[in-house]
Order: C-alpha cells, then sequence, then structure tokens
C-alpha cells in the first residue's frame, strides 16, 4: 500500500479526467458524451479518496464528499437521460448538432 | 516489485485502456460495456486501497445503476450496432493536443509538489461513517445530506416530468411535429441552395 508513491495514484487520476475530457471534445452523441462526464466524476473521486488516505488519515471528509458526488451523479444521470429520451422523441435524434433551435 | 504494487499497475492499465476504448470505440453499445469495466476497474482500485464500503457503493450505484440506466437508453433511442460517425480529422487532432498539454501541465504540477504523508492509520467504519454523517454538531454532515435527499426528491418528480409521454390527443405534439416538418423543409431549401 505504501510502496506505491501518491503521484502515481494521482497519475492514474488525471489520466482518466483527461480521457473523459477527450471524449467530451470528440463525441457529439448525447449519451456518449454523458459516459465521458461520468469518467470525469470518477477520477475526481478516485483523487478525494486518495487525498484522504494518504495525508489527512484521521478524517473522513474525502470519503463523504465521494459519497455525496456518487448520489449527485446518479441524480444528474438520471435528469440527463429523461431529456436526451424526450429530444429523441421530438427529433428523431440524440445529436447535439441537430438539437440547435434554442441557439438563435 | 511487491504483489501490492503489481497489483496496482494491473488496476490502472486495465482501468485507462478500458477508459480510452470507451470514448474511441465507433459503436455505442461497447462505448457502454467498456465504460462497465472501466467503472469495475475503479471499483478494484477502491478494494486496493482498502476502501471496501466506497468500493460497494461505486458497484451497487454506478455498475449496477447508471450504466443499466445508459445501457436502456442506448435501446429506447437509436440502434445498437449502427456505427456512429467518425469526429472530424482536426476535432481529434485538435483535443488530442489539448488533451496532452492540459495532461502534462497537470501532472508536471502534481510531479513537482511534494505532498507530506499523514502519520496516523487510515481507520474507517461503516458505524463511524454513519455516526459522522448524521451528527449535527462540528465536522457533522447532516446538512448536506439533507440537502441531498432534496435534490433526489427533486430529480426523481423531474425526470418523471420531463420524460412522461404527452397523451395523443394533445395539441403540443402536433405543433412539434409541424415544426419538425419545417425544420427539415428549411434544410432541404438551404442545401437545395447551396447546390
Amino acid at each position: 500500500m505504501t510502496d506505491i508513491p501518491i503521484s502515481n495514484i494521482l497519475f492514474v487520476s488525471t489520466a482518466l479526467f483527461f480521457i473523459g475530457m477527450y471524449g467530451l471534445f470528440t463525441r457529439r452523441n448525447m449519451i456518449t458524451m454523458l459516459m465521458s462526464i461520468e469518467l470525469i466524476l470518477n477520477s475526481v473521486n478516485i483523487n478525494f479518496v486518495v487525498f484522504n488516505k494518504y495525508l489527512y488519515p484521521d478524517k473522513l471528509d474525502g470519503i463523504f464528499f465521494t459519497i455525496f458526488i456518487i448520489t449527485i451523479a446518479a441524480a444528474e444521470a438520471a435528469v440527463a437521460i429523461a431529456i436526451i429520451i424526450n429530444l429523441y422523441r421530438s427529433h428523431r435524434s440524440i445529436d447535439v448538432e441537430t438539437a440547435e433551435e434554442m441557439k438563435y | 516489485m511487491t504483489a501490492s504494487q503489481i497489483i496496482f499497475y494491473i488496476l490502472a492499465a486495465f482501468i485507462l485502456g478500458t477508459a480510452i476504448l470507451s470514448v474511441t470505440t465507433d459503436k455505442i453499445f461497447r462505448s457502454a460495456i467498456w465504460l462497465l469495466f472501466s467503472l469495475i476497474g475503479i471499483a478494484g482500485l477502491y478494494f486496493w486501497l482498502e476502501v471496501e464500503f466506497i468500493a460497494a457503493v461505486q458497484i451497487v450505484v454506478y455498475v449496477g445503476g447508471i450504466v443499466v440506466l445508459i445501457i436502456f437508453s442506448i435501446f429506447l433511442t437509436q440502434q445498437s450496432g449502427k456505427e456512429m460517425l467518425k469526429p472530424p480529422m482536426v476535432r481529434s487532432i485538435a483535443s488530442v493536443l489539448a488533451v496532452l498539454f492540459g495532461f502534462a501541465l497537470t501532472y508536471f504540477l502534481i510531479y513537482k509538489n511534494d505532498f507530506k504523508a499523514g502519520d496516523k492509520s487510515f481507520d474507517w467504519s461503516v458505524s463511524k461513517i454513519g455516526n459522522q454523517m448524521l451528527a449535527t454538531g462540528e465536522n457533522g454532515y447532516a446538512l448536506p445530506f439533507e440537502v441531498v435527499s432534496m435534490l433526489l426528491l427533486a430529480a426523481m418528480v423531474g425526470c418523471i416530468v420531463i420524460a412522461i409521454k404527452v397523451p395523443a390527443g394533445a395539441s403540443s405534439t402536433e405543433t412539434k411535429e409541424q415544426k419538425q416538418g419545417n425544420i427539415e423543409n428549411l434544410k432541404d431549401k438551404e442545401i437545395v441552395e447551396g447546390l
């Protein structure tokens, strides 16, 4: 456990964050963009747990933040999917380029 | 190299590899399945960090809830075997460059920073978490707990309101359909004019 330096674990979470970022930049499908956001949130969760465990082991705040982020991610995914399904009903597509009525 | 280190590197490679496949694969259903594997790998990382409670929550909520929800919405909205459009080459190259520079800058900052490790041992237990979660005194998380419960209720009501089907006789669906037809007409006209 302690034989892995903290920077190696932070390497994983940073790489995961930027992989999610890449997905968010390149994908134009709403469901895959939502999946990229889930990856980003997971990388943040890893950071919270690792900082709590390695730097402040006598506290539990990182664990609480992780639990709250997981809860809010679940609520966010449910609302986003409801919006996506409603958009699919009216536009027959979930591509972000087709949903542009509110742009002008 | 100890067994713990080997397990960590295997987990890290698994998480990152499946995450990369998840954002680059062409078929949307495969993308969701790769995301599932990546989330399971992250749960494994939590097990490796010996925070089994978070690992269990991760498996129950993410793997059992969110991914299943995403797969359902894929089945409801499009053909799962259909290939998605590839992003334009310029956009891929620009995104790769942006992501690489961002990663290099962030990891450089992390690498240069020296973290002062705490000397105490990390002891969490479910009873400790529960007691602090509902404590109202100092370091208590009762207020965020209540706020999150209200948020969940609001999200549930909001989902039902957004996704509920409008009855066929109602006027709003007709106007939507008409609007859709108008948009398609406009697009056709533009294409014709462009030619």
